[in-house]
């Protein structure tokens, strides 16, 4: 009974703050001499006019809620994992590999090991900073800032040498036929990624509170010294957890390669889809289920700012506006309760959701 | 005489909780009113109201004749009501001074006149016989110290009412007694004190009338010279209560637990025990008299496996248990109930039910294989709440919704619920209030009486002395001395925990 109502609460915060935040943008869309209504009929076009823009959405927003999961699954842990964005590129680079490598393979088994391939590669990448952080104290937010660096560069060289699969361009062979995602509603790309997405959210909400390995990440996240207390090896809890994330990402990556891109392309900058996990899972609470709610955010807010640039010619940092304030207000959510009046009669109530047992 | 407070049928609702109900409270001017009730009984949340810091649901308050609405602090300290927090208000690293004039600085058109502030405050200081040194920073002084500066605090925002929230939680005795001299001439120069407190001793010797809460509701107004201790105990339990603990004389068989010559250092890397020698028997209570910071909280940490030990052994059963892990060293039969709570003992966040698991959630029945089997964790925690009358709304709230006497009685209940050999209890009552400390001495007792070892620690020396079997007392990470309960008495103890000598003739003189 509390429970659903504290749920509900969230619920109408977030909804609430990315109103707040569309207000905010309308006083931005006039300072700049545009039309809001115009504007904000595109942003919904964008995601929504259309068969094809909808199954766009759904491809902008596969790869944020893997990074989302992988943010949340750490913060969990009490982590910050900042390395989302390398774990991805190496899950790319890897998985690619292996989509045209192994040849002669029947799709059921080549997707799942070219899979396989993304989430060891970012597992690999998140475990480093985790046992560095777990045997020397070393704090992760550095170390993995700094991995990200790594796997941009490391990447790069490998497009440009061992692994350059083109005459000029820097990018790998494509992959086979058999390592392809499904995709189901040709001719729009929309693929099987989405539902290994969704797969993945209620993988991570399954593995953190109802296994064991759960319990102790969420322990460890909470109260270390109880943790230790109880029996619970920190030091191990950090490296699983990291390597989970790391996972995540790598399979995020993953999934880009074999449902979308086909190849490895040089990243030359970062693809920014780990950094946006970073408000993704802060907007969705570290819950994986409000996770996958905020990166339909995301994907929504990204489309619809090309659409606004182009339809109504509003420039697309006026959308980033927008995304700015909708996290300010979640993030400021005692704000948000002040100003909407709803929430001024119930105060107090615990907004934590997350209850298992 | 006009009451300078009135407050008129104060109602507050908490999502599930009536925290007030229709109370009713009356101070008069040049009194210490105390406010006893257990905790959670809605004391805080009254004078929280009082104070501006919550808004009751219901209800009038009047302070001086004038009805008055309290929406904000400032509001109530313009009204002249101040609040010495439990937890300090204070900014440790600025200075005496700083704190008091915090808000308030005397000023030279922009410029902060600190010099007119010193004196201000010294003014202040002199005037109630406040002594505190103006220019010491507030992270460097005492306890009681800080108390003292938050009292000028208030004092100085022109404070005539005061508010105490459990004054003497952090304090020393001898603080203790020096808070009770400040409330006595605070009241002689006309303020009025209102005294939070579940501390039966402090109604007694410090206030002048009592209003006793319980369950959000006013169960009882006294004048103090006229009721008792006992009296005070039953109305604010709501059923007769022990004061005395009461227990057979224990049959002690073989040692448990032997700790020998053990050594360890302390977190900033001193040496904390040097060479403890204890034995604990089947069936006994050893408690561990001492100062805080003799070694108890090391000592605790290294036979609970949280600490490594630089030297020495201990032994559970004849097993060298000294470098196990925490989870190896609770496997072999060890249970430890931690001194502080909410830092070691609980995951806050976590659910009561999930907490009552903690040592326990990878062993079958609470894991199937790597799944945590949430439907045997929530039946273990409803047998618990019901067997250890856990005051919760159900297993699934997160306990740091529960009051801390409901917390510490999770955390009994989980560790004495493993039926271990042993059971370390550090501070196993602080701030609990009467009936939830009955409650926990009639376990520790059960687990003596049933054959268990129980190595008590505790500053109480109270609690000490009417619990154990033998009193072992720790100075300087040493036991320096270890007691047949029988044999103690409060003046030896005391001689004992300052470092003193007791000799064994002039001891059994005592006796």
């Amino acid at each position: 009974m509390l429970k659903s109502l504290a749920k509900l609460e969230r619920l109408w915060i977030a909804l609430a703050a990315v109103l707040l935040g569309m207000v905010v943008g309308i006083f931005f869309i006039l300072i700049v001499g545009r039309n809001p209504i115009l504007g904000y009929q595109a942003l919904w076009q964008a995601s929504f006019g259309s068969m094809r823009d909808f199954t766009e959405l759904l491809i902008g927003t596969t790869p944020l809620i893997f990074t989302g999961l992988s943010i949340a699954c750490a913060f969990r842990t009490g982590l910050f994992n900042i390395g989302a964005e390398g774990q991805f590129i190496v899950g790319q680079i890897a998985t690619a590999w292996a989509g045209y490598f192994f040849t002669g393979l029947p799709t059921l088994i080549h997707v799942p090991l070219a899979l396989c391939f993304g989430i060891l590669a970012g597992a690999l990448w998140g475990a480093i900073p985790g046992y560095l952080k777990a045997k020397a104290g070393a704090h992760e937010v550095i170390n993995t800032i700094m991995m990200n660096y790594i796997a941009l560069y490391f990447t790069h060289y490998l497009v440009n040498g061992p692994l350059k699969g083109h005459a000029f361009l820097p990018v790998t062979k494509e992959i086979l036929d058999s390592a392809k995602l499904w995709r189901f509603m040709p001719p729009t790309r929309a693929n099987a990624g989405i539902i290994i997405a969704l797969l993945a959210a209620l993988f991570v909400y399954w593995f953190l509170w109802k296994t064991t390995k759960g319990y102790e990440l969420r322990a460890v996240g909470f109260n270390p010294l109880a943790a230790e207390y109880g029996g619970i090896s920190v030091a191990r809890s950090t490296v699983l957890s990291m390597m989970l994330a790391g996972g995540l990402a790598g399979l995020g990556g993953a999934v880009q390669v074999l449902g979308i891109q086909y190849k490895f392309y040089d990243v030359f900058a970062f693809t920014g889809y780990g950094f946006d996990g970073i408000a993704v899972a802060l907007i969705g609470n570290n819950h994986p289920l409000g996770v996958v709610f905020s990166a339909f955010l995301f994907g929504f807010l990204g489309r619809g700012a090309m659409r606004m640039q182009s339809v109504a010619s509003i420039p697309k940092e006026v959308i980033s506006i927008v995304s700015a304030s909708i996290i300010i207000f979640i993030a400021a959510e005692a704000l948000v309760k002040r100003l909407v009046p709803r929430f001024t009669k119930k105060g107090g109530a615990s907004s934590e959701y997350n209850r298992s047992v | 005489m006009q009451p300078i407070v009135r407050m008129e049928g104060i109602t507050k609702i908490f999502p599930g909780v009536k925290a007030n109900d229709c109370i009713d409270l009356t101070v008069y001017p040049g009194e210490i009113h105390a406010l006893l009730g257990e905790n959670g009984a809605g004391k805080s949340t009254l004078m929280n109201i009082l104070y501006g810091l919550y808004k009751p649901d219901n209800g009038r308050i009047f302070v001086k004749g004038q009805e008055v609405e309290i929406n904000d602090p400032n509001i109530a300290i313009s009204l002249g009501i101040g609040m010495v927090h439990q937890h300090f208000m204070l900014i440790p690293p600025f200075t005496v001074a700083e704190n008091i004039l915090l808000g308030v600085e005397p000023k030279k058109r922009i410029f902060l006149d600190m010099k007119e502030g010193i004196r201000q405050v010294q003014l202040i200081s002199e005037r109630y016989g406040l002594q505190v040194d103006p220019l010491a920073k507030v992270e460097d002084i005492s306890v009681g110290m800080q108390q003292r500066v938050e009292i000028l605090k208030a004092l100085f925002r022109g404070a005539d009412i005061l508010i105490f929230d459990e004054p003497t939680a952090v304090l020393i005795p001898q603080e203790v007694e020096e808070l009770h001299k400040t409330m006595q001439s605070l009241v002689a120069e006309g303020k009025s004190i209102i005294l939070i407190t579940h501390k039966l001793k402090e109604v007694i010797s410090m206030s002048d009338t009592v209003t006793v809460i319980r369950r959000g509701k006013v169960v009882a107004n006294f004048k103090t010279a006229e009721t008792t201790e006992a009296e005070l105990a039953s109305t604010m339990v709501g059923r007769p209560v022990l004061l005395e603990v009461e227990k057979e004389p224990n049959a002690p068989g073989e040692a448990v637990l032997e700790v020998t010559n053990l050594h360890a250092r302390d977190a900033r890397d001193l040496p904390a025990l040097k060479g403890i020698n204890l034995q604990v028997h089947q069936g006994e209570i050893l408690g561990v008299a001492g100062i805080d910071g003799n070694g108890q909280t090391e000592l605790v940490e290294v036979l609970s496996g949280l600490r490594a030990a630089t030297q020495g052994t201990v032994e559970v059963k004849g097993r060298d248990i000294t470098t196990y892990s925490p989870r190896r060293k609770t496997l072999a039969g060890l249970g430890h109930i931690p001194e502080d709570r909410q830092k070691r003992g609980l995951v806050l966040e976590f659910s009561v039910a999930e907490n009552l698991v903690l040592q326990s959630y990878f062993q079958p029945p609470f894991a199937k294989g790597i799944r945590l089997n949430s439907k045997e964790v929530r039946r273990n925690a409803q047998r618990l709440i019901g067997e250890y009358d856990i005051r919760t709304p159900d297993e699934g709230v997160p306990v740091k919704s529960l009051s801390g006497g409901n917390q510490q009685k999770v955390i009994v209940a989980r560790e004495i619920d493993r039926n271990p050999d042993l059971l370390i209890a550090a501070q196993p009552t602080r701030g609990l209030d009467v009936g939830a400390i009955e409650f926990v001495h009639k376990r520790l007792i059960q687990e003596r009486d049933a054959g268990k070892a129980v190595l008590l620690f505790s500053f109480e020396l109270d609690e000490i002395m009417s619990l154990s079997d033998r009193i072992a007392v720790i100075f300087e990470g040493q036991i320096v001395d270890i007691l047949d309960a029988a044999d103690a008495n409060e003046e030896k103890l005391g001689l004992l925990m300052s470092g003193g000598k007791v000799d064994k003739e002039v001891a059994t003189e005592y006796a």
